[in-house]
């Protein structure tokens, strides 16, 4: 088990959640579980990092991107429940309403 | 190949298998619960890495409380899922097309034998009496206590805003609004009525002893 196997693992869990959030475009509920899987890729690649390289600097970041991603889905989860009060609905393709 | 290794392996797949779960279950719930197995397991391949404090407080933040979150909400709204779902596989060429590609890069860039990876083949125990928690709790609170007490502030502003959206006044209850209790006047709340004095009129004596008797 070498920091290579780590990294591709990320990779690998990196790659299947851009596949989702590709996949899941009207869902936003899904969105923001593959945004959180992305992040547990991007955390793996850092604590990897941290403990081969014998860094702790990694594994303090890690802690810091766990607090920003809780807030992250605790604020979007809201945005989207008063979303679903305003339009009772929560696809994407029904947000037109700025006309962009 | 060690033990660590094999375990590491199975827990690779379960990861990606959950993953994989996560992104295509038909029902948000089951996506939310396949989310739940996918943070488990990845604390516990940062567990094999000992990594511990981190792997504890993915279980803690992540499965206690994010996730709950995430199943409170797919729980708590009427959401017709079948309608999002249409053309869920219309995309499927494209997108697969482009995470094979962007997994084939980075892995083949991982793997080769010029980035040096190979060098990092096994992670430095810690020397006795040294937990992963001191490692990192000594410099949390001596080099980065600016961001700690940031991140801290950044839960609370969170927390405040993810109320505040939320919050909807409903037309029934029956609050009390202190200001307005402070504001009231005395005409508000006591009207003076003028009237004619009411004088008692003394009843017949008469009347009232025969009233009194009781029926023989």
């Amino acid at each position: 088990m070498t920091l290579t196997h780590y990294l591709v693992l990320a990779a690998i869990l990196f790659a299947i959640s851009v596949f989702g959030i590709f996949m899941n475009r009207k869902n936003i509920i899904v969105l923001l579980m593959a945004i959180e899987l992305m992040l547990l890729a991007v955390n793996m690649n850092f604590i990897a990092f941290s403990k081969y390289l014998g860094d702790t600097g990694g594994q303090i970041f890690v802690f810091f991107i766990l607090t920003v991603a809780a807030a992250e889905s605790a604020i979007g989860l809201a945005i989207l429940v008063v979303l679903f009060r305003n339009t009772r609905s929560i696809n994407v393709e029904d947000l037109d309403s700025l006309k962009g | 190949m060690t033990l660590t290794t094999v375990i590491f392996y199975i827990f690779a797949a379960i990861l990606i298998a959950s993953a994989l779960r996560v992104i295509t279950a038909k029902n948000p719930v089951h996506a939310a619960l396949s989310l739940v197995l996918s943070f488990f397991t990845g604390a516990v391949l940062w567990m094999l890495i000992e990594a511990e404090f981190l792997a504890i407080s993915l279980v803690l933040v992540y499965v206690g409380a994010v996730m709950v979150l995430f199943l409170f909400v797919v729980m708590m709204l009427d959401i017709n899922f079948e309608e999002l779902r249409k053309g869920f596989w219309s995309y499927f060429p494209f997108a697969a097309v482009v995470a094979v590609i962007m997994a084939a890069e980075m892995v083949l860039i991982l793997i080769a034998p010029s980035t040096g990876l190979d060098a990092y083949s096994a992670v430095a125990p810690l020397p006795e009496g040294v937990s992963n928690i001191k490692q990192l709790g000594v410099p949390i609170y001596t080099d980065y206590l600016l961001p700690f007490e940031l991140a801290a502030v950044l839960l609370l502003v969170a927390m405040i805003a993810a109320v505040s959206l939320t919050l909807r006044r409903r037309k029934n209850t029956k609050y009390i609004d202190p200001a307005e209790q402070i504001k009231v006047k005395r005409n508000d709340r006591l009207r003076i009525v003028k009237m004619d004095a009411v004088v008692e009129q003394p009843e017949p004596a008469a009347a009232d002893e025969a009233g009194d008797k009781p029926a023989a």
